[in-house]
């Protein structure tokens, strides 16, 4: 863009030191991409072998399958009820360390205690709701004692609620994050000539807040989506098989060594998540966003 | 993920005083709503995580649900004994030391990066897009193309190579994202005064640069290792014929129904747990011992 402007020296010396990052992404991302394209194309005999060529099939049977359209409409449906979750959550979660918690040290501490089980094992901790969901629960225990319900509750585990509190439960911190990186930037002064002013706490909110928080939002929107699109083992694990993503058929596919439908199935998903993220892009610029 | 470090060294420096309307003075409605909702929150979110690390300590009679039936270590001496579990100790081992391998390889690579973005260069975008790209992209097809890669190139796909790669397209993003952060806080003058003092551009790298940084870095190593500890979409398609250990417990959870899959959740979570204290505890000295400098 401004390729013009810059010393060829300045360009040997930024592509010196992002080589090391592309070394590993041609190899591990371009090309592995690359050969789920070109897999798409090919024809199979049904054991896993490929026979390189080029033929259509594979697109036309998966997009004649009727059980595609199903997978996308569950995919969706999935992907829009954690995205409302996790925003409102996320955002005023992030509100409330922000604007109301007064001590900056405690804030902190309180942002940290949300992050940590980031960084421990999803996996892990979508079992962990078996004991509270599960037919012997604890929220069914606690639901009949109290006799609100004489027969446990089943559609609390392996369910589509189950699999999408699995998904709320592990990506909310993905909108808590950039938000409150954009809300703690919100000059505070803002807030108090917007009261001086008589503005309404609702205005604050509507006129202020959000649209200031609008790249936060954007970026865990971009996180949340491609995350529960591309996953499979939440929906295969907490609906009990009951219902099947986009991805996880796609891991059955895998599983009967179906790789070009598979692939093809798995190129159409990929163009749809670059549609979505790139839509998203376009209202914000992410990598200024996370220099500022 | 870049705020938080930003934040955490935001924390360092005098706080400016944050109690601004619309919460000053009394607590309005609102503080009391967003405060049980926070704590509602908290509590959603370690509660479940709690309950199996109790119920991982039953005796033999256990199951997977409460009431706890009697207390005892059995279900961890079963998780590293009986052969039904699995290869548990094999896989464990792997585990931490693929995810040392790539924490290495992420900080050296995520702070060159870092150094290269600071300036514009012709292609820069196109390097950023692969890298956000790489993040987004679903790990198990990516999974899925890196074993068939290996596979049409004649390489046998294993943990240290296929499934290291595998991973690196997966903490290296998230890497290079926290330096981001981390690097626009970092003032080009410090370079310029280093140059004029007649150092070399290596030892103003390694003198000044990396030591402003440290605790940046240190985060990135927590990214590095936490993420490749856990990453588990990416590796089953690469990791060959041996497994790391969140495949270990995949195949547990579809397995398995006794409590030694949350006995595995509680030791996994330990070392989880011991390795955020580290860096956390790290970043925090770092921050002090400046904060102390600077005073003295």
């Amino acid at each position: 863009m401004q390729s013009s402007q810059i010393a060829p020296r300045a360009n040997l010396a930024g592509w010196l030191y992002v080589s090391p990052l592309v070394l590993v992404l041609v190899p591990f991302f371009v090309a592995p991409i690359l050969v789920v394209l070109a897999a798409s194309f090919f024809a199979t005999d049904g054991f896993g072998g490929l026979t390189p060529g080029f033929t259509l099939s594979n697109y036309i049977e998966v997009l004649h399958s009727a059980l595609t359209l199903k997978l996308y409409i569950a995919t969706v449906k999935f992907t829009v009820l954690t995205w409302i979750f996790t925003l409102i959550i996320g955002f005023f979660v992030a509100y409330f360390l922000v604007f109301h918690v007064r001590n900056q040290l405690l804030a902190i501490g309180l942002f940290l205690l949300c992050t940590v089980p980031f960084w421990t094992s999803n996996i892990i901790r979508m079992i962990s709701w078996i004991p509270l969901l599960g037919k012997e629960g604890l929220i069914n225990q606690a639901l009949l004692a109290t006799g609100a319900i004489h027969q446990p509750l089943e559609v609390l585990l392996f369910s589509d609620l189950a699999v999408v509190i699995a998904y709320v439960h592990q990506l909310t911190i993905f909108m808590i994050v950039p938000i409150f990186n954009s809300m703690a930037r919100i000059d505070k002064k803002l807030i108090e000539a917007a009261v001086d002013a008589g503005a309404s706490r609702f205005d604050i909110m509507r006129l202020i807040v959000v649209p200031m928080s609008k790249s936060g939002i954007a970026l865990g929107t971009i996180f949340v989506v491609s995350i529960v699109m591309g996953d499979f083992f939440v929906v295969k694990v907490m609906s009990g098989g009951g219902s099947a993503s986009v991805v996880s058929a796609f891991y059955e596919d895998v599983g009967v060594l179906q790789y070009p439908t598979a692939a093809a199935s798995a190129v159409l998903l990929t163009l749809v998540l670059i549609a979505i993220v790139s839509l998203i892009l376009r209202t914000v610029d992410i990598r200024q966003e996370i220099a500022r | 993920m870049s705020a938080m470090i930003a934040d955490m060294q935001r924390a360092v420096v005098p706080a400016t005083n944050k109690a601004i309307a619309p919460s000053r003075g009394g607590r309005p409605w609102t503080f009391y709503a967003l405060s049980s909702l926070f704590a509602l929150y908290v509590l959603a979110l370690y509660g479940p995580m709690i309950c199996i690390y109790i119920l991982s300590f039953q005796d033999i009679r256990g199951g997977l649900v409460f009431p706890m039936k009697g207390h005892s270590l059995h279900w961890f001496v079963d998780l590293f004994t009986q052969v039904r579990t699995g290869d548990v100790k094999g896989s464990f081992d792997r585990s931490i030391k693929l995810a040392v391998i790539v924490t290495i390889i992420t900080v050296v690579i995520s702070f060159l990066a870092g150094l290269g973005f600071r300036r514009r260069f012709t292609g820069d975008a196109v390097v950023f897009y692969m890298m956000i790209g790489s993040l987004v992209a679903p790990g198990l097809v990516l999974g899925l193309g890196t074993g068939l890669l290996f596979q049409a190139l004649g390489l046998n796909a294993s943990w240290y190579t296929s499934a290291l790669g595998a991973q690196l397209s997966w903490t290296l993003p998230f890497g290079v994202l926290v330096m981001f952060a981390v690097m626009s806080r970092y003032n080009r003058a410090w370079d310029e005064a280093a140059y004029d003092l007649g150092a070399s551009r290596w030892q103003t790298i390694w003198l000044v640069i990396v030591p402003v940084l440290a605790p940046g870095i240190v985060a990135v190593a927590l990214f590095g290792f936490t993420l490749s500890y856990d990453e588990f979409a990416r590796s089953l398609q690469t990791a060959g014929s041996l497994n790391t250990l969140p495949l270990e417990i995949w195949s547990m959870t579809l397995n398995v129904t006794s409590p030694s899959l949350y006995a595995l959740g509680t030791v996994t979570t330990i070392i989880s747990f011991i390795v955020i204290g580290v860096s956390l505890g790290t970043i925090v000295l770092i921050q002090k011992k400046r904060g102390g400098q600077a005073k003295g």
